[in-house]
């Protein structure tokens, strides 16, 4: 029986920070920001309330899946300078506890949205968490080069997610479209962190385009992906969750992605190495404010819709 | 002074466990809204094998 008053135990003492640590609180900014536009962009309104409490449910849920994804992956976290700081491979909770806390906050998380939304909305939950946990963390990470495109559909599920909590549907086009365009986006977005992150995924194993396939075929795989989003994001403009504001962010941000994919598949590893990736670095940052400004326009009509100005 | 003096583990862990407690309590507050807000929302019907003669009722029970 461990003694729980000696110093080792003392100095590992696991404080809340380091639970919420596992949530993934940045992930779970995303999810919730996405959730939310899927919710307010349907046709039907949602009781503040039971919203509130619903996206929070949702939130609960990607968090335990992340705190799953941090259990299984303890390992390789402990050997990538990007994620050795976080709680488990740091030595602030260990990795029993983190699996506990993650199957408790999945089977809260699930049972509460069926609870606060609906039967369906619970179901998508579960499955999503699922999807993130099995098939993509314990198998498919490493275990394909085309890990990323598959954890990237996993991401993609909070605004189809928030679109059933607000009507209970789910065949639709409209939610499938904000899905394909996370999912379309999420291998540019991670190729390029890889492209000058390179040393983190060779030490730890993980079977990245880029130790894989080579660098070159990363950069094609960029150009080759942004190409489709850009007539992916312009498509969704002209549906029933877009309008004008749409069309005129998708048209700006596409552009200014698919030439930041042209620089980089124009380049090669001398020239990258030159400028310490910069090209690569603008790329991904640019990415971030790509998804972004992409929902917000969506919100925007939404927002503008009742006043007969959104859509159109 | 108390017959039982507070554990160090007590003082150690002070901190998550009252961060726990105020999470437990936001929870229960917010399955109390839910509740509440869902009851009186226009769409409520109590099912017939429950309600007692009492509410909107829907069908489907038969005591």
């Amino acid at each position: 029986m461990t003694d729980v008053t000696d110093t080792q135990s003392f100095e590992a003492e696991p404080q809340l920070g380091d639970y919420y640590a596992l949530l993934k609180p940045r992930v779970m900014q995303l999810v919730v920001f996405t959730a939310v536009v899927g919710m307010l962009a349907a046709p039907v309104g949602v009781n503040p309330v039971v919203g509130f409490a619903s996206i929070l449910f949702l939130a609960i849920g990607a968090g335990a899946s992340g705190a799953l994804n941090m259990w299984w992956d303890a390992d390789i976290d402990a050997v990538m300078k990007r994620t050795v700081n976080r709680p488990i491979p740091a030595g602030k909770v260990t990795a029993q506890s983190a699996m506990y806390f993650g199957v408790a906050l999945s089977g809260l998380s699930v049972m509460m949205l069926a609870l606060s939304a609906n039967l369906l909305a619970g179901a998508m939950l579960a499955f999503t968490i699922f999807f993130y946990v099995v098939p993509y963390t314990m198998w498919l990470k490493r275990s394909t080069p085309q890990n990323i495109v598959i954890g990237g559909a996993a991401g993609a599920f909070p605004p189809v997610i928030g679109w059933i909590i607000a009507t209970g549907q789910i065949a639709v086009l409209e939610p499938w479209l904000m899905f394909a365009l996370i999912f379309m986006w999420t291998p540019p977005h991670f190729w390029a962190l890889a492209l000058f992150m390179r040393n983190d995924y060779d030490d730890a194993k993980v079977p990245m385009l880029t130790v894989t396939h080579g660098r070159r075929a990363t950069r094609n795989h960029i150009l080759g992906y942004t190409v489709v989003l850009f007539v992916l994001a312009v498509g969704t403009a002209f549906s029933a969750i877009g309008g004008w504001v749409c069309l005129a962010t998708a048209l700006v941000l596409n552009v200014l992605f698919l030439k930041g994919a042209y620089d980089i598949w124009q380049r090669d590893e001398d020239m990258s190495e030159a400028d310490n990736f910069a090209v690569e670095r603008k790329f991904f940052r640019l990415s971030l404010w790509y998804l972004f400004a992409h929902f917000v326009a969506i919100l925007i009509e939404a927002a503008l819709k009742p006043v007969g100005l959104g859509g159109w | 002074m108390g017959l039982r003096p507070e554990h160090e583990i007590h003082t150690r862990r002070k901190g998550l466990n009252m961060g726990v407690g105020l999470m437990l309590g936001a929870f229960v507050i917010l399955v109390m809204l839910l509740t509440f807000t869902k009851i009186t929302s226009a769409e409520f019907q109590i099912p017939a094998s429950q309600a007692n003669g009492v509410g909107v009722q829907t069908g489907g029970g038969s005591n």
